[in-house]
């Protein structure tokens, strides 16, 4: 298959073309990943998570070019969006990463949710992989503008940035906040704004709860400040993130979340497998039956895994 | 809701040079995505270089450039040639806004594919990009 080759060749039509596929649920991107998997697995995945208006393509504008000066390749899945009622999206990620667009060691891509929950689409891993097997020395997905537990982003990256900004709430917001539970780095973006002291003082209480309720962690989350739309804090943020790359080396633990996300996508494609194939049997009279309220949910399941008690 | 199974029209949509006027291209934006399609936006000051090589990242089926101002009777051939260049003349690519008429034969000669000018109703928009990927679909089904 060309188009394989090619983008392990490092081609960009070819990479852009696979992530399309697999986007499309086109059998061919399956084709793709299978031929590709063996040749992935060395880039360091990171992903940059936080609110709506938290600045975070900014933030991967700012990224991208300390990276850049560093002599690294990498890829960006800017994803934003789609609507659920006509299923298009409005993807303007991009627009704050322009002066990245000729730069042939930068590739973006933008991709709607289509659907899916947790911030992320289904085609986000493996848009990752594509990239990975181009050779891109990182990977940078910024997941939609999140909100209190939609944080798939942190299974799928080795290092998740999370980013705040000044105003965002109280102390209670903070705490019910499963995105501050997650998350290797944080960031208080937009310090220069009015509130930045309570946010950081939120952050830090948070950070503290964390840190004596897991008692056996090796790593100390960093927080850090930055003004990205003035490009500051960015040298700060990818020390961090090396930091982070070189603890995960010294414990093992990039390869074992490689490994764990292979894991969780595996499961996930057999759960959508397993789905379609229980659905295809008669599944559409079985739910139009639920639909009309005259069978439970769970006894419909029982009836279309064929385990009827 | 909405069915998410299968391929999607993806739609890139870019001003070119020093013409800041974004109303249209925002309303044409949303008329898109209204339509169920994926719309790319690049932002202000794009030069042909950057949206050809934005269009190959994206992988996008067609370029909607808007021009309010003049120049287009020289960046929009140049698009097209980087088009060609990149491997990328599959792509359909659409001018809209101000265009003069006697611009139009330049322009269509160069290889954009349909003007949209000043005034046109969104849904001839989305209707036409519907009929034109109905039929490049079927064309690649055969």
């Amino acid at each position: 298959m060309g188009i394989a080759a090619d983008l392990l060749d490092g081609k960009t039509a070819a990479g852009a073309r696979a992530i399309s596929w697999l986007d499309d649920g086109d059998p061919r991107g399956a084709e793709v990943i299978k031929r590709i998997f063996a040749g992935t697995g060395r880039a360091h995945v990171i992903g940059i998570t936080g609110p709506p208006g938290a600045g975070k393509s900014t933030l991967t504008n700012m990224i991208v070019g300390e990276l850049r000066a560093r002599d690294k390749r990498v890829g960006v899945v800017a994803i934003d969006p789609s609507s659920p009622f006509t299923g298009g999206a409005i993807l303007g990620d991009r627009v704050r990463m322009a002066r990245h667009t000729l730069d042939p060691g930068v590739f973006i891509r933008s991709i709607g949710t289509r659907g899916a929950a947790g911030g992320l689409s289904r085609s986000t891993h493996d848009a990752c992989l594509v990239l990975d097997a181009m050779g891109f020395d990182m990977v940078i997905v910024e997941t939609v503008g999140v909100g209190q537990d939609e944080i798939d982003v942190v299974n799928l990256a080795h290092t998740t940035v999370i980013v705040g900004v000044p105003g965002l709430g109280d102390e209670v917001q903070a705490v019910k906040a499963g995105i501050l539970e997650a998350g290797e780095i944080f960031v208080v973006n937009k310090a220069d704004r009015d509130g930045y002291e309570a946010a950081r003082r939120q952050f830090e209480l948070m950070l503290h709860l964390r840190e004596q309720s897991r008692p056996a962690e090796t790593w100390t989350p960093p927080l850090l400040r930055a003004v990205a739309s003035a490009r500051e804090g960015g040298v700060e943020i990818v020390d961090a993130i090396c930091a982070h790359r070189a603890h995960l080396d010294a414990t093992g633990g990039f390869e074992r979340r490689s490994g764990l996300r292979e894991r969780e996508q595996a499961l996930a494609l057999l759960r959508e497998r397993l789905a379609r194939r229980a659905i295809a049997h008669a599944g559409d009279s079985i739910l139009a039956e639920v639909e009309a309220r005259r069978l439970d949910p769970y006894s419909a399941v029982e009836r279309l895994t064929g385990q009827e008690s | 809701m909405a069915d998410y199974q299968g391929r999607r029209l993806r739609v890139l949509l870019a001003k070119l040079g020093m013409d800041t006027h974004t109303v249209g291209i925002t309303i044409i934006g949303h008329a898109l995505r209204e339509a169920g399609m994926e719309v790319i936006f690049t932002g202000l000051k794009q030069t042909p270089e950057m949206v050809v090589a934005a269009a190959v990242q994206e992988d996008v089926d067609v370029i909607g450039i808007s021009t309010l101002s003049a120049g287009h009777t020289r960046s929009l051939p140049k698009l097209a040639r980087l088009l060609r260049e990149a491997g990328a003349e599959d792509k359909l690519l659409l001018a809209g806004g101000v265009i003069p008429e006697e611009d139009k034969p330049i322009l269509l000669e160069a290889g954009v594919g349909k003007i949209f000018t000043m005034g046109t109703d969104t849904r001839d928009i989305v209707r036409f990009l519907e009929q034109w990927w109905a039929e490049k679909q079927a064309a690649e089904t055969v």
